[in-house]
C-alpha cells in the first residue's frame, strides 16, 4: 500500500536528520532505530497486495485457491530475521556509546574529535 | 476504514519521531521511540503479516526499550557520580 | 551555519532519490513468480501451514543460518565489551531490593511466560510466530525475574551449552539434509505427516525449536551483560 511507503519514506529521512544534527550519542542511536522501523515498514509495504490475506494457510478452501489469496511471504520473512538483527545492533552501539561515556565522561559527539583534522 | 486507521497511525508515528529526535530529556525520546514501534506492529497487522506484527511487538516496542534504559541508567548513574 | 546547510543539502538529495519508491513502483496485483512457486508448491512440498516459516527454514535456511550468525557475533562483541573487571569482582554493588508485588507476580508468572515462548516455537509452522519470537518472549520472562531479583546470579554454565548444543544440532540437522535429502537444510528428512498437525512438515519444528533456544539464550546474554556490568 502506497501510504505506508509514504509513512516509512518519512520515518527514513526524520531519522536520518535526526542522527545528522543531533550531537547526544543515545540521540543518533535513537535516530538510527527510527530508520530501522522506517525501512521495515518500505519492505512489508511492497510486498502487500490489496484485499489478500496473510500467507497462513488454515483452511482447505484457501489451501485450494493459495495463489490467488495471500499475499507475498518473502518480505515478511526477510523484515522477520532483519527486526532481530537491528536488536542486537542497536545493543551493540548502545554498549560503545557507554563505553565512550566511560573514557570521557561525556555523551557529546563533539568532545570526540580525536580522528578530527 | 483500514486507509483511515493507517493515515491515523502515520500522523502519531511521525509525531513520535519528531518528537524522539527534538525532546530535551533522553527517557521521553527512549519511550517516544518505543511508541513507534508499537504502532508500527498495528500497521504489519493490517498490511497481513502478522509474523512481523508479533515480532515487532515482542523486540521493537518491548527488549528495544529495555536495552536503551539499560544504556540510559548507567550514564545517569555515572553523572551522578562525577556531580556529587 | 554552514552545517545547518550541508544537512539540508544532504536531506534534500536523499528524498530526490528516495522518491521514484513511490512515484515508480506500481502495487502490485498479484504475486511475482518466485512468491508465486513459494505459495504453490510450500503447503504440499514441506507440510507447513505457515509459509513465511516455510520460507525462513527451509527455502532460505542458509540465509536464517547467517543472521543467527551475526546475532552470535553481537552478542560476543556486547559480552567483550562489558566484561567483568577483577577489580569489579571484589566489591559487588549494592541493589535496591525490589517490591513485594514485583517479587510475587513473577513467582506466578515467569513460568507461565517461558510456557507460552515455548509454545510459539513449537506452532512456528502452524499459527504465527515461531524460533525468533518464541525465544524473544523467553528472554523477556528471564528480565522479569531479573527485575524482581537484581541480586540473584545466573547459571552461566547452562546458558552458554544451552547456547552452545542449540547450534550445533542446527547444522547437524542442516548437514543430515544434504545426505538423506535434496540438499542443506531440508526438512524432509523426516516424514512429513498429516498436514495441520503439531507432528508434521519434517524437520521444521525441531530446527526452529533449536534457532528458539539460541536466540532465547542469546539474548538473555545480551541483558544479563548489561545489567550485571560495573561500568
Amino acid at each position: 500500500m502506497t501510504l505506508v511507503t509514504i509513512i516509512g519514506i518519512a520515518l527514513v529521512i526524520l531519522g536520518l536528520w535526526g542522527m545528522l544534527t543531533q550531537r547526544n550519542l543515545i540521540k543518533i542511536i535513537i535516530g538510527f532505530s527510527i530508520i530501522d522501523t522506517g525501512i521495515h515498514l518500505i519492505i512489508v509495504s511492497i510486498g502487500y497486495i490489496k484485499g489478500k490475506t496473510a500467507p497462513i494457510i488454515d483452511s482447505p478452501a484457501l489451501k485450494a485457491d493459495a495463489v490467488n489469496k495471500v499475499v507475498d511471504p518473502i518480505p515478511s520473512a526477510l523484515v522477520l530475521t532483519a527486526i532481530v538483527i537491528g536488536l542486537a545492533v542497536t545493543a551493540l552501539m548502545l554498549v560503545y556509546a557507554v563505553n565512550l561515556y566511560q573514557r570521557k565522561q561525556s555523551l557529546d559527539i563533539n568532545d570526540f574529535k580525536e580522528l578530527k583534522w | 476504514m483500514i486507509t483511515l486507521i493507517i493515515v491515523i497511525l502515520g500522523i502519531l508515528m511521525i509525531a513520535g519521531a519528531v518528537m524522539a529526535i527534538t525532546m530535551k530529556s533522553l527517557l521521553s525520546s527512549i519511550i517516544a521511540a518505543g511508541v513507534i514501534s508499537l504502532l508500527a506492529s498495528i500497521i504489519y497487522l493490517l498490511l497481513a503479516a502478522p509474523d512481523v506484527a508479533m515480532t515487532e511487538a515482542a523486540i521493537g516496542s518491548g527488549l528495544t526499550t529495555v536495552v536503551f534504559l539499560y544504556a540510559f541508567s548507567k550514564v545517569k548513574a555515572g553523572e551522578e557520580d562525577s556531580n556529587g | 551555519m554552514v552545517k545547518r546547510f550541508l544537512v539540508l543539502l544532504v536531506l534534500i538529495f536523499f528524498t530526490i532519490m528516495i522518491i521514484p519508491l513511490i512515484t515508480d513502483v506500481q502495487p502490485q496485483t498479484e504475486l511475482n513468480s518466485l512468491a508465486k512457486k513459494y505459495v504453490k508448491d510450500g503447503s504440499d512440498e514441506l507440510g507447513g501451514a505457515n509459509l513465511v516459516t516455510s520460507v525462513i527454514v527451509t527455502y532460505r535456511g542458509l540465509d536464517t543460518l547467517g543472521e543467527v550468525a551475526v546475532l552470535f557475533i553481537a552478542t560476543a562483541g556486547v559480552g567483550f565489551l562489558l566484561r567483568r573487571r577483577k577489580k569489579a569482582l571484589s566489591k559487588p554493588v549494592k541493589k535496591r531490593e525490589s517490591s513485594e508485588i514485583l517479587q510475587t507476580g513473577t513467582l506466578l508468572l515467569m513460568p507461565l511466560i517461558l510456557l507460552f515462548g515455548v509454545y510459539i516455537f513449537l506452532h512456528g509452522h502452524l499459527t504465527p510466530g515461531g524460533g525468533f519470537q518464541g525465544g524473544v518472549v523467553i528472554a523477556s520472562g528471564i528480565l522479569l525475574s531479573f527485575l524482581a531479583r537484581p541480586q540473584s546470579e545466573l547459571n552461566h554454565t547452562v546458558l552458554h551449552t544451552i547456547e552452545s548444543l542449540s547450534g550445533a544440532f542446527y547444522i547437524v540437522i542442516g548437514v543430515l539434509g544434504i545426505y538423506l535429502a535434496a540438499g542443506f537444510l531440508d526438512n524432509r528428512i523426516m516424514p512429513l505427516g498429516d498436514f495441520g498437525r503439531l507432528f508434521s512438515a519434517g524437520a521444521i519444528p525441531i530446527i526452529y525449536s533449536l534457532i528458539g533456544l539460541k536466540v532465547g539464550s542469546e539474548l538473555v546474554g545480551i541483558l544479563d551483560s548489561m545489567q550485571r556490568s560495573e561500568l
